[in-house]
């Protein structure tokens, strides 16, 4: 949690350059037609910069296994609410 | 902030309106909690009393059919959202989990507070609905939802209020559970309503943001005309189904586990007995807020799901009846060769087994499609809904208020009133809910103001029935106030029960404990009978 030293600022300055990459890449993959691929590509850096702000601004990089349980549990559930409604729109 | 002792009204000895309305007291924003969800379960019994009226006749005579489809989209809303949802964990469980486990406080004594004025706030948002009263039954449906006149957006938003004040309880419950428990409070030594409160903290936080951006998508296609369920734009109204039921059914399993977890509690200490397989029902509690989340496909079966969901869903609904199974079994093996008292919190307990299995029992019917086909929409459906949420989760509740009503209070209720009324709501339930299940699988639809003159005769029985339960409340709720009014003095620990929250004063002071205790064995080593734990 050394939000303050010369280490972690850098590291903040590297996450949000990141960001800022990751966000202009969204944007142009949006002018390529991909097909259903769009939406996966979409999906995919948007997962990567919300690991990215959970790692490094929420701190979750150096938390304890009991932290990691709550912040990976819900992805579970995200996953399944994901899957069961793809199991009947897609096979419909 | 401090109850002084000397005064034998502990966490009660400050007065006026601020001394409540900035509480941090986890105790006084429970017994607010409690307040003010009880007023709305009257509310909702009179809306239940007015449906049951319209229905004597099998023609509508005293309401016009839109003013009915308001009453019983308000009976639900109100019952579910308003009482049954936060009654139990936020009233009771606010009140007793830090004194079950040896704490001051929450862990975030003003996110609680912040909790009960937002849920505050999402009532009155919820009244201000009534201005142009909903009439898409407590479901919400798409399309009709959509379209309705009806002020869906202002009801969905009060409901979206009370949801976030629901997220924010369960996650105060989950730290506090995690960090606060008091020296040697191991997690098998946890008392069972601890288990059944953590399980439903889980779901809380889990499920309940779905249904919140469930209502502001809907809210957006209402307002702004985006089509997210709307077939002719695009949109699926299925879809919306699939949201809201991945809330609503598993927030079945919020109402249910807090009132297990009562039940687990009552029961070993008028038995006499420690309870029998203590990890199986902790563990059954985890293992029904975990497989709650795998059927709500189990409400949509007729509406128009791909045959692989549907029997994806059928499979996994039976596998809920195990554990809850498994925490039945375990009750009547507490019981069995036990030293058993009836006392008031004891008979329903007791009535929350028998009533409870009714309900569980009446389950797989509706999770097998082929009798789902012809009992969706029914008044089975209605009667199995209410075996297991007023018979199951409200009883355990009453249980759990005359439980703990010297505690809360430090008066003794009148006993004998208490039984009077119980034998009451025992009658009058069985005889409104039961009659439903025999019309409902004879093909009466449910949410109709009109039916064929068939079913009159057990819709007047059912009507008389509703009269019986709602005298029986009548009198519970008066003995509860003449028990403030005009009870004996309570001593700390009446029922001679061995977990913490007796180990206080009645009513206990602020800070709950003179000192926090610390743990060296389980709650439940009952021994000897009737007399004061060795």
């Amino acid at each position: 949690m050394n939000h303050g030293t010369t280490g972690a600022r850098r590291t903040y300055i590297a996450v949000y350059a990141a960001l800022v990459a990751l966000t202009i890449v969204t944007v142009s993959v949006s002018y390529v037609d991909l097909g259903m691929m769009n939406v996966v590509v979409a999906l995919l850096i948007a997962s990567a910069k919300a690991s990215l702000v959970a790692l490094f601004f929420m701190h979750l990089k150096g938390e304890n296994r009991l932290v990691w349980g709550f912040a990976l549990v819900p992805i579970l559930f995200l996953l399944l609410i994901i899957f069961g409604t793809l199991v009947d729109t897609q096979l419909r | 902030m401090t109850g002084n002792p000397e005064t034998g009204r502990g966490y009660l000895a400050e007065r006026g309106w601020r001394s409540w309305a900035y509480t941090l007291d986890h105790k006084r924003i429970g017994v607010m909690y409690l307040l003010t969800t009880i007023a709305f379960f009257l509310v909702g019994g009179v809306f239940a009393l007015l449906l049951r009226l319209e229905l004597l006749s099998p023609q509508a005579k005293y309401f016009s059919d839109h003013t009915y489809n308001v009453f019983f989209t308000l009976h639900g809303a109100m019952m579910i959202f308003l009482f049954i949802i936060p009654a139990i964990p936020s009233g009771l469980g606010n009140f007793f989990i830090p004194m079950h486990i040896g704490a001051r406080d929450v862990a975030f004594p003003r996110l609680n507070l912040a909790s009960y004025w937002v849920f505050v706030a999402g009532f009155l948002v919820v009244l201000a609905s009534l201005v142009s009263p909903m009439d898409t039954g407590w479901t919400f449906y798409t399309p009709y939802s959509a379209k309705t006149g009806a002020a869906v957006a202002t009801l969905s938003f009060g409901i979206f209020l009370i949801g976030m004040s629901s997220i924010l309880t369960g996650l105060n419950f989950i730290v506090t559970i995690h960090k606060l428990r008091a020296p040697g409070m191991s997690w098998h030594r946890l008392p069972l309503f601890i288990w059944g409160m953590y399980s439903t903290s889980i779901i809380q936080v889990v499920a309940t943001p779905v249904v919140g951006v469930t209502f502001l998508l809907l809210a957006l296609e209402r307002l702004v005309g985006v089509a997210f369920f709307d077939p002719a734009k695009g949109g699926d109204p299925v879809l919306f189904q699939h949201f809201f039921w991945f809330y609503s059914h598993p927030v079945v399993y919020v109402m249910i586990l807090p009132a297990m977890g009562i039940v687990s509690e009552v029961i070993p200490v008028f038995s006499r007995k420690p309870i029998f397989g203590y990890a199986a029902i902790a563990y059954s509690s985890l293992a029904i807020a975990f497989i709650g989340f795998l059927v709500w496909g189990h409400h949509m079966f007729t509406s128009a799901m791909s045959p692989l969901a549907n029997a994806i869903f059928s499979f996994l609904t039976f596998f809920v009846a195990v554990p809850t199974a498994v925490k039945v079994f375990n009750w009547i093996a507490t019981l069995y060769k036990g030293s058993i008292t009836f006392e008031s919190p004891m008979l329903y307990a007791l009535t929350f087994i028998f009533l409870f299995i009714i309900g569980g029992l009446t389950g797989p019917f509706l999770a097998a499609l082929s009798t789902n086909v012809q009992l969706h929409d029914t008044y089975f459906v209605v009667a199995h809904f209410h075996y297991t949420m007023m018979g199951g989760t409200v009883m355990g509740f009453f249980a759990g208020l005359h439980y703990w009503f010297p505690k809360m209070t430090g008066k003794m209720l009148n006993e004998k009133v208490a039984r009077i009324a119980w034998a009451l709501v025992f009658i009058g339930f069985n005889v409104t809910f039961f009659t439903m299940f025999i019309v409902g699988t004879r093909g009466m639809p449910r949410r109709y103001a009109e039916y064929v003159p068939k079913f009159h005769a057990e819709n007047v029985v059912s009507t008389v029935g509703s009269a019986i339960l709602a005298l029986g409340i009548l009198v519970m709720m008066w003995n509860f106030v003449q028990g403030l009014r005009k009870g004996a003095r309570a001593p700390g620990n009446p029922w001679y029960a061995l977990s913490l929250e007796w180990q206080s004063a009645s009513p206990p002071e602020t800070e709950n404990f003179h000192e926090v205790p610390t743990v060296t064995a389980w709650p439940y080593g009952y021994g000897t009978p009737k007399g004061p734990p060795a």
